[in-house]
């Protein structure tokens, strides 16, 4: 095992990592925990400033 | 656990004030030397007056002091209020305020005096280095600490940015200051030769990637979307923009030593992963935005989301700008000239200082729970800015660009066609409409500073309770 074989291997595992994180984020599995997730930053302020209780993003209109 | 704790409200407040104050000085100091540039009398034939050494203060004032001190208060707001538990380890983060307080004065204090490091954004001498060191490990304590503190489940992807700032920013620090002390003031760097010119630059372009990028996305992603009162356009695509920029950025520091010593290869790697860093610097610019998407009028009535929104418009320009400026044969005429100055500004002017105020415009009234002083200021504010950010930019290009021609210009017998004197003569008129589109930058943050002073004039600082995360988390 040279250094450079390693060196090329290791380029393909961060390839595929990043590669399975993409499907992993685009599958439809996670579309419902992605859509409470984006929803987080305004779980502090139950509705009050807002006429949309449960705002939708582009996820959720898919 | 019972519902009647508060937030730790008591060092973001701390951060934020600062953060407004360290702006005015970092600011004015650039306007300063940008009229030294073009009146050099402005230095008064006083050493410590001298662009030499006000030039690393301004740097260090305006991306750690005014940067850093937005960092770190939006980050202890929005992990409190994404996670819904108080920030752990109270003393420790009155430390990180205190200790980062400390180090700014030191960089005042000791940049003036001519100690440097003489390493571009990493200028501060080994003692200050240390200091630093400590801060921020507590800063990081503090961080994780209340992550895993949290009362939901999932961690908001501003938590993410703000998380990878944090670790990246320490790991560049301690590998970039390594350094054998010789005496108080005076160290020499662990590297040698090229080595040190590729670890200050892995240091320097992830210092950009990581502290003016990353963090600031954490800021992007938070208040972007609160003040706009629509989630994030895609939380997918901020999942996946998180790892591109992770996975890309690294690697871009090269593009800082083409046509030096460093080997081909290596400039070659710098290049190209420069351009393909392209890609997640617009998905995430295109997240921002579009998270408009449906509340665009708001743009007409709320200055404070179009500063946002401008800021957001300012990093797709300098992250294509700055890809392009990558390209070998791009920076061969770029390179040493105005035209970085320019580039890097549109990212600190219009990124980096406009989300920043935009966060502070929301983040200070609610520390003493008032309203806005006054939105015409903020639009005032906006106009004002923007302006000088243009004349800025569009005379650093001219300048710049008419410098790498001028520098590269040769008559029919190989002889240079102009002096370096002749090119330093012909940014007069460029730098002289530099140093006003500064001036109308800080005028627009003096504006800023009177009307949030008006704002929380004679209130009381709010304790506020930490509401219950909703079930579904």
């Amino acid at each position: 095992m040279t250094f450079t074989l390693l060196q090329s291997l290791w380029s393909i595992v961060v390839l595929v990592t990043f590669l399975g994180i993409v499907f992993w984020a685009y599958s439809s599995k996670r579309k419902q925990a992605f859509d409470e997730a984006a929803n987080l930053p305004f779980d502090d302020e139950p509705s009050k400033d807002s006429d949309q209780p449960f705002p939708q993003n582009k996820d959720s209109s898919e | 656990m019972t519902n009647t704790e508060t937030y730790n409200y008591k060092v973001v407040r701390q951060f934020s004030i600062m953060t407004i104050v360290w702006g005015l000085v970092g600011m004015s100091v650039g306007v300063l030397i940008a009229a030294q540039l073009a009146w050099p009398v402005l230095n008064f034939d006083i050493p410590w007056l001298t662009f030499g050494r006000l030039r690393p203060l301004h740097t260090n004032a305006v991306i750690f002091a005014f940067g850093g001190c937005s960092l770190f208060a939006c980050s202890y707001y929005v992990v409190q209020h994404t996670c819904h538990v108080k920030l752990a380890f109270p003393a420790l983060a009155a430390f990180t305020f205190w200790g980062w307080q400390a180090v700014i004065v030191l960089a005042a204090i000791t940049l003036p005096m001519g100690f440097t490091s003489s390493k571009e954004y990493a200028e501060l001498e080994w003692p200050i280095d240390i200091l630093i060191t400590l801060v921020w490990v507590s800063y990081a304590v503090v961080f994780f600490g209340t992550i895993m503190r949290r009362r939901v489940s999932h961690i908001y992807v501003a938590n993410w940015f703000f998380g990878a700032f944090i670790i990246t920013v320490a790991v560049l620090h301690v590998f970039n200051s390594a350094a054998i002390p010789v005496s108080m003031w005076k160290s020499y760097s662990a590297y040698a030769g090229v080595q040190d010119a590729m670890v200050q630059w892995w240091y320097g372009h992830n210092a950009v990637g990581f502290f003016l990028t990353a963090g600031f996305l954490g800021i992007m992603y938070y208040f972007v979307p609160k003040q706009a009162g629509r989630p994030v356009y895609s939380y997918r695509l901020s999942v996946v923009h998180f790892w591109a920029l992770i996975f890309t950025y690294i690697w871009a520091g090269p593009h800082h030593l083409h046509y030096t010593a460093l080997p081909d290869w290596a400039q070659s790697l710098g290049m190209i992963m420069s351009l393909i860093l392209l890609a997640p610097s617009w998905g995430g610019m295109i997240n921002g935005i579009m998270t408009l998407s449906g509340a665009w009028h708001k743009l007409r009535t709320d200055p404070v989301l179009r500063l946002l929104v401008v800021s957001i418009s300012f990093y797709g320009m300098s992250t294509f700008e700055g890809p392009m400026m990558a390209i070998k044969t791009v920076n061969a005429l770029s390179h040493y000239t105005d035209w970085t100055i320019g580039h890097v500004h549109s990212g600190a002017l219009g990124w980096v200082a406009l989300v920043t105020m935009g966060a502070m415009y929301y983040l200070i009234p609610r520390m003493y729970g008032r309203e806005l002083y006054s939105l015409k200021l903020v639009e005032m504010h906006f106009w004002s800015a923007t302006i000088g950010i243009v004349l800025y930019i569009a005379s650093m290009w001219v300048a710049g660009i008419m410098q790498g021609l001028m520098w590269r210009a040769i008559n029919e017998d190989g002889t240079l066609t102009y002096s370096f004197v002749e090119s330093v003569q012909a940014m007069h008129p460029y730098y002289i409409v530099r140093t006003f589109g500064g001036a109308f930058f800080l005028f627009g943050a003096i504006v800023m500073a009177y009307n949030l002073w008006r704002t929380i004039a004679n209130a009381t600082p709010v304790e506020v309770e930490i509401p219950a995360p909703a079930s579904a988390h």
